[in-house]
């Protein structure tokens, strides 16, 4: 069993073989923003963030940080060669235009149909959608990177969302430290296994009924 | 044609009780704060503002909520405002909750002369509920309205006496949009300067947007989150 923060690393890795050389990728706040440090040597990426900016870089040295140059996470980030600024207009314009590859984000709850629930939960303090809904009805492709069950080991994987919903059939995968699922037309399949677990023990702790691709994979150890 | 105002308080005398003001800004940076500021002492009430966000309790927008001064935020993100969420949950403000990318594209198309639009983002969602959708495509869409508003709040880099702005950096987020949307444009600098001293293929935002310039006499630019690289950290 892996410790959780284990998971992320396991999740942010395998996530990041989701993503290809060349791709610009939109990663939202958390895990996803970890997947830099995973990505194999001869993928690049570009990073976009929605506030305005493509091609930014990690985080500055002590005493190099700008106020004026910061992520969507409201974190002090660098700028890297070839990187370009523009205003949330256009930021979003190519967000829902369909020019982002992909997009990786968490979720409280994905469906087997693809909804996602990111945002708020009835009764509770409410923050905002920000972007989330804007990337995952524009991304070419959207990966949702989170834990497999909730903390009371709840499954987050469900038949149908019960939270208000971020977007409605719009996630492409799912990454977990367990597994990795595409949806398709048919609901949920399972594309890759971290060894450290079975296919029992995923459909034991998943909330939705799965197919196994017959090219299934292994996770990287 | 000079349109810079002497002092902030003179920028923002004539908002009056009951305004729609754009703020500009994504969390603290960009923000106008000498505007702001200067709204507080003004002490307009029953404001709505649209912003991206609101602030924090010590700066911007949350001073304004914090006074008394707010009725309505139109905005999409306030995680990192105590009295935000406090006075949101109570009922004591009024929020109508936009997708960042929504709200961006209701003032571009407000300022460009467009009633509204169809977009994808949030439908089948709490925000399409009570919107008309309709399919295009064989894809699901909501028809969002243009928005305008009677003040844009809006902070730049440099500017120029005809109102002509460039931002800098991740400091333009909203502001650029905004400076297109309201029937009064306050645009505070940190640089002020000549005609001329601009690069024109430079200029973002063309001072026939911008009714008002003021040169901020203080900035704070915070920073909400810093992070750094650790020596040996390799990204």
């Amino acid at each position: 069993m892996s410790e959780p923060k284990d998971a992320r690393v396991v999740i942010a890795r395998q996530a990041a073989r989701l993503l290809k050389d060349g791709d610009y990728v939109n990663l939202g706040i958390g895990i996803p923003t970890l997947i830099p440090n995973y990505l194999p040597h001869d993928v690049h990426i570009t990073l976009h963030t929605e506030n305005g900016m493509l091609g930014y870089g990690p985080y500055p040295h002590e005493g190099e940080q700008d106020p004026d140059l910061i992520n969507a996470g409201k974190e002090t980030v660098t700028e890297l060669p070839g990187c370009s600024y523009f205003g949330s207009e256009q930021s979003f314009a190519l967000v829902r235009g369909g020019h982002l590859a992909a997009t990786v984000l968490g979720a409280m709850e994905v469906s087997a149909s693809g909804d996602l629930a990111n945002w708020m939960i009835p009764g509770k303090k409410v923050k905002g959608m920000g972007g989330a809904m804007d990337m995952v009805a524009g991304a070419k492709k959207v990966i949702v990177a989170m834990e497999h069950a909730t903390k009371d080991g709840k499954p987050k994987i469900l038949p149908q969302c019960t939270l208000p919903l971020t977007g409605k059939g719009v996630v492409h995968a799912i990454v977990t430290e367990m597994a990795t699922f595409e949806i398709g037309k048919d609901g949920l399949v399972l594309t890759a296994l971290n060894p450290d677990y079975t296919q029992d023990a995923v459909r034991q702790a998943t909330g939705a009924p799965f197919t196994v691709s017959a090219a299934l994979q292994s996770y990287a150890r | 044609m000079n349109k810079t105002t002497a002092s902030a308080a003179e920028a923002v005398k004539n908002v009056p009780d009951g305004a729609t003001i754009l703020v500009g800004g994504f969390g603290v940076c960009g923000v106008p704060e000498n505007l702001l500021t200067a709204l507080r002492a003004q002490g307009a009430k029953n404001l709505t503002l649209v912003s991206n966000n609101a602030g924090l309790d010590e700066f911007g927008i949350g001073t304004l909520l914090k006074n008394g001064q707010v009725k309505k935020m139109i905005m999409s993100y306030g995680g990192e405002c105590k009295a935000f969420e406090e006075m949101a949950l109570d009922g004591r403000l009024q929020v109508e909750w936009n997708p960042q990318g929504t709200l961006a594209e209701r003032i571009r198309a407000g300022g460009a002369g467009v009633a509204g639009f169809y977009t994808p983002t949030g439908y089948g969602t709490p925000v399409a509920e009570g919107k008309e959708t309709r399919q295009f495509d064989g894809r699901w869409h909501v028809f969002e309205r243009g928005l305008r508003a009677d003040f844009a709040f809006i902070k730049a880099w440099k500017g120029d006496v005809l109102g002509n702005l460039e931002y800098r950096k991740t400091a333009r987020n909203f502001n650029q949009v905004m400076a297109t949307a309201a029937e009064t444009v306050i645009a505070e600098v940190e640089q002020l300067v000549e005609v001329g001293g601009l690069h024109p293929d430079h200029i973002h935002t063309p001072g026939i947007y911008v009714d008002h310039v003021l040169k901020g006499s203080k900035y704070l630019k915070l920073i909400e989150k810093l992070t750094v690289r650790k020596a040996a950290a390799h990204v």
